[in-house]
């Protein structure tokens, strides 16, 4: 079966969306997302979607929630490299995945994930110093 | 069509230089004629053109209906008639009375050629009457369609001229909207913004609305899409040009732009960009 690969860096893990999306692949990701994060105890994913040119509605609540459900595994979600037409649909739709960190491209992404996981590595008893930031 | 009906065409070629004549002395009475913008030869030669060719029409094609080959000479002397008059300063009505005003010397000669024939004289009449004002309102019909033309251009043309998006540095895009925004012009500054940010790769869009008039729930509606899907992409926006008066009707509207970075000049936006980018703007040392 069709697979999204999740490329593990350090406490990051690296999703690159190559494929158009559809629905079922849609739903394996958000599997095998919350399964490694869980597994390697990651800290942030970043998320690559500058190859995806068409989104519907309920791909754009798969990538919400796959955020969200990181949220809560605590790992940092960052969205880069959106096509502004892929932006003005999720607007049009009314999903504007608010909570979702976004970056131009990968490498403002990583820089805005380690500037955000690092403080919270230093003091690893501090969860709700997490919470107010 | 009854005989009588027919015999308009005859009669108007018979007696063309008679009607003519009295059309164009009626012509230079009236007045509505614009001797300033008209010369008189000049007039005569358009109205010697127009009824030749009326003549012509009347005689090959049908009187009840304009539209066929036969008055296609007709129609596009008119064409350029009402184009050349427009253009000159002419006023619809006075374009359309250059035609109405066939009328008078042609019924005339109507009269005289029916006799004691009522019944003849009214059907002639009739048929003469149909045909001039299905011209007059024609040249008026051109008219307005020269001017929906031109309205539907300049639309287009200010649609393009106002949404050009600047860049002011390294990382920070300037967006200065001029005009009312509606949902067709959100769309294509939105899209010409969004296409910039992947071009430059900006983090850091300055809106300006120091040029939009008024701000409803409709245009605050648009901002915050535009700027939703600017952050979607990762560039952050920034609003500026915000008038005392526009921010008190944001307000009184219930628009939350609490989630938005506000700014009342373009210049204190720019400083925020400044920061978010990582760059300070410092005096040089003095010269000594």
């Amino acid at each position: 079966m069709e697979r999204i690969p999740i490329l593990k860096m350090g406490e990051l893990l690296l999703v690159t969306i190559q494929v158009d999306m559809h629905d079922q692949l849609a739903m394996t990701l958000q599997d095998d997302l919350t399964e490694k994060i869980s597994r390697t105890g990651a800290r942030g994913v970043l998320i690559d979607i500058s190859a995806v040119e068409v989104v519907d509605s309920f791909i754009g609540r798969m990538i919400a929630n796959i955020a969200a459900m990181a949220r809560i595994l605590d790992a940092q979600t960052v969205l880069v490299g959106m096509q502004p037409a892929v932006a003005i649909t999720l607007v049009e739709l009314g999903l504007t995945l608010p909570g979702v960190r976004t970056a131009l491209n990968v490498e403002r992404g990583m820089a805005l994930l380690r500037a955000e996981v690092q403080p919270t590595r230093v003091g690893l008893g501090e969860a709700d110093g997490d919470a107010e930031g | 069509m009854t005989p009588a009906n027919s015999r308009l065409p005859e009669i108007l070629k018979r007696r063309e230089s008679e009607i003519l004549e009295r059309w164009i002395k009626e012509q230079l009475r009236a007045a509505t004629q614009r001797r300033d913008l008209l010369p008189e030869p000049q007039l005569r030669e358009q109205s010697r053109e127009f009824l030749s060719l009326v003549a012509e029409a009347a005689g090959k094609g049908s009187l009840t209906s304009l539209d066929g080959p036969a008055w296609e000479s007709v129609r596009d002397l008119l064409g350029d008639l009402s184009r050349s008059r427009a253009s000159q300063g002419f006023t619809p009505t006075e374009t359309a009375i250059f035609v109405f005003s066939l009328k008078q010397p042609l019924f005339d000669v109507l009269r005289q050629e029916a006799g004691g024939q009522t019944e003849a004289l009214a059907d002639d009449v009739w048929s003469a009457n149909t045909v001039l004002d299905r011209l007059g309102l024609y040249t008026t019909e051109l008219f307005q369609k020269g001017r929906e033309e031109l309205i539907a251009r300049q639309h287009q043309e200010m649609l393009e001229l106002s949404t050009p998006v600047v860049k002011l540095w390294e990382g920070v895009l300037a967006l200065p909207m001029i005009g009312t925004l509606d949902s067709a012009r959100t769309q294509v500054v939105m899209e010409s913004l969004l296409q910039r940010i992947v071009e430059t790769g900006a983090e850091v869009a300055i809106i300006d609305i120091t040029g939009v008039p008024t701000v409803d729930t409709l245009v605050a509606q648009h901002l915050l899409k535009t700027i939703t899907a600017a952050r979607l992409m990762g560039a952050e926006c920034i609003i500026s040009g915000i008038r005392p008066q526009i921010a008190a009707t944001i307000v009184h509207l219930g628009v939350d732009l609490s989630a938005v970075i506000t700014k009342a000049t373009l210049a204190d936006a720019f400083q925020v960009a400044l920061g978010r980018v990582g760059l300070v703007v410092q005096r040089a040392p003095a010269r000594s």
